[in-house]
């Protein structure tokens, strides 16, 4: 069809680029701006001093960490949803969209109260040594928490679309169950993982949330990037404040451009699987 | 163009797809069994254990005490406050996605894949980020935000400032709904509308509309529940005056940090409540909707 069938072309495109640009664009762009006429040394106080860094250095370590954890976690519960019917299994669907569908400040009181000293969680774990309120732990199990149903979300459709003669093809070849897994199911579900990962790690990287109540905060140690901006406010340093966030959106960027490049192949993996 | 590839169901949105069970799903073995065991402990004891204990935590009382952390007037403000910011919110992302789904899916133009990105940008920005925008764009240091003084507008610590982060960080929510919808109908409809001598608003309203109310109901109900849940860029923005900026899930924090825990998880259980029934009913939409283009 040609471009013309349906006539207002120009009025609408021209009105939703006016409300992205109000909406999105201009509001990510004042934080960059600002950025302009920062001196160097302020510039280096804001994001390369020592609490910056430590801050830094925890947001994507303890992402990175529990992004690994969800990837094998959640391929793993993916694997059991598709493959099994089992008494309890709706109910067990449904937990895996608990993390995405409560608040992330609800998740923060309840990790903070369950895993406290006194907690339900923490009552038990601390006498056996574990430590997880107000330290690192604290932080990536929230994150661990947040990122679950990425995974599981991402993984399961591309399993579910696996045409069990695949498998069978691969046994009557004289493939065991280990070999198929590996050789013919991973390669299938590979890009899929990948995806869900990056998803994962996308969401940790900016989480507030569901961290600040169980990380404690304390500077240098368990703060995280997205807190530190809020201290730079807290001190009436917008520029600092907004030269952590640059960081954080370059690195969300990077997350956006990965993830849509993973799409791209992944939903041609899942074309070649059906 | 990729645009045939943008899979609107797969970035960081919540709801299970609809497509749950491979063809041979069968009865689990010995092995099977133990595998399901360490899922169910998995996420029985990463999840399951949370979302009872804020139900426990909310009740360790009674119903009175939980009862009557809704009679105070400060959380009766922090309810007014935020239905009123996710009504705003819910308005504005549902006249954008309707206008941005028609225009993605009607028309052919350069640089629609960008924009599609673009869209879905605040899904992958930090909420604390996305809070520092509005307060960068319209604060009181900023020349926008001291005219806006000047005529008597407050956006920063003042409700205008935290609908317009929640907004943001809902803006893609109704959007992609109503786009991914769109894209599969195509444009055929339209075209025999305007052939009959409709007019493009009489086409939009009477068939373009009606044809995608659950793509829209859906979208509506996903941002409401986001909307009502935001933390991170209200705090950034919101200032936190009591009785006049303060959310319920930023009341929520402050009743935490008083030690008021039967009145913190009360509301937090209140709140997490709605937002899973919105949940569920989403994906029991997405259910039925998929088991009736599978039937036909």
């Amino acid at each position: 069809m040609s471009r013309d069938t349906i006539p207002g072309r120009n009025i609408a495109l021209g009105t939703t680029l006016a409300l992205v640009s109000l909406a999105v664009i201009a509001p990510l762009a004042a934080v960059v701006l600002s950025l302009n006429g920062i001196t160097p040394e302020h510039l280096a106080r804001a994001i390369a001093s020592p609490d910056a860094i430590a801050a830094f250095r925890l947001t994507f370590v303890a992402s990175l960490v529990a992004a690994l954890i969800d990837l094998v976690l959640g391929s793993f519960v993916a694997w059991i949803l598709v493959r099994y019917q089992f008494p309890g299994r709706p109910v067990l669907d449904a937990l895996v969209d608990v993390p995405l569908a409560i608040p992330t400040a609800v998740t923060g009181i309840t990790l903070a109260t369950i895993y406290g000293g006194h907690g339900f969680l923490g009552a038990w774990l601390e006498p056996h040594g574990i430590q997880v309120a107000y330290t690192q732990i604290g932080v990536a199990l929230a994150l661990v928490f947040v990122g679950f149903p990425f995974v599981v979300r991402t993984v399961q459709p591309v399993l579910a679309e696996i045409p069990k003669d695949l498998e069978e093809a691969a046994s009557s070849f004289g493939a065991g169950q280990t070999l198929t897994l590996r050789r013919v199911i991973f390669p299938l579900v590979f890009p899929a993982m990948l995806t869900g990962f990056a998803l994962s790690l996308a969401r940790a990287l900016g989480e507030y949330g569901s961290v600040v109540f169980i990380a404690g905060n304390l500077p240098g140690k368990t703060e995280i990037a997205p807190l530190l901006i809020i201290t730079r406010l807290e001190e009436y340093d917008y520029q600092g404040a907004s030269a952590v966030a640059t960081v954080l959106l370059i690195a969300s960027f990077g997350m956006l451009l990965a993830i849509n490049a993973l799409q791209r192949r992944f939903s041609l993996a899942r074309k070649m699987a059906t | 163009m990729s645009v045939a590839d943008f899979d609107a169901t797969t970035i960081a949105m919540p709801g299970a797809p609809p497509e749950h069970v491979a063809d041979g799903a069968r009865g689990p073995g010995l092995v099977g069994w133990i595998a399901i065991a360490v899922a169910a402990l998995v996420v029985g004891g990463l999840i399951g254990i949370p979302l009872v204990s804020v139900f426990a935590e909310a009740f360790q009382s009674g119903l009175g005490p939980f009862a009557a952390t809704f009679a105070e007037p400060y959380a009766q403000s922090a309810i007014r406050l935020t239905l009123l910011v996710a009504v705003c919110t819910i308005a504005f992302n549902a006249f954008f996605g309707i206008l941005a789904g028609w225009t993605i899916s009607k028309y052919e133009f350069p640089g629609k894949t960008i924009l599609l990105a673009i869209i879905d940008l605040p899904l992958t920005v930090s909420p604390v980020v996305a809070g520092l925008a509005i307060l960068m764009t319209a604060g009181a240091h900023t020349p926008l935000g001291s005219w806006l003084q000047t005529v008597g507008i407050k956006v920063a610590f003042a409700p205008p400032g935290i609908i317009a982060a929640t907004i943001f960080v809902t803006f893609p929510y109704i959007a992609r709904e109503l786009i991914a919808f769109m894209q599969e109908q195509g444009r055929d409809q339209e075209e025999s509308s305007l052939v009959l001598g409709a007019t493009v608003w009489q086409t939009l309203w009477r068939v373009t509309l009606p044809g995608a109310r659950l793509a829209l109901f859906n979208g509506v109900i996903l941002c409401g529940a986001r909307a009502i849940g935001e933390f991170g860029a209200v705090s950034v923005i919101s200032g936190r005056v009591r009785g006049y900026t303060e959310t319920v899930p930023l009341h929520i924090e402050a009743l935490y940090n008083e030690s008021s825990f039967v009145g913190a998880f009360a509301l937090a259980a209140a709140l997490a409540f709605t937002t899973i029934a919105f949940t569920l009913i989403v994906n029991a939409n997405r259910k039925s909707e998929h088991d009736r283009t599978a039937a036909s």
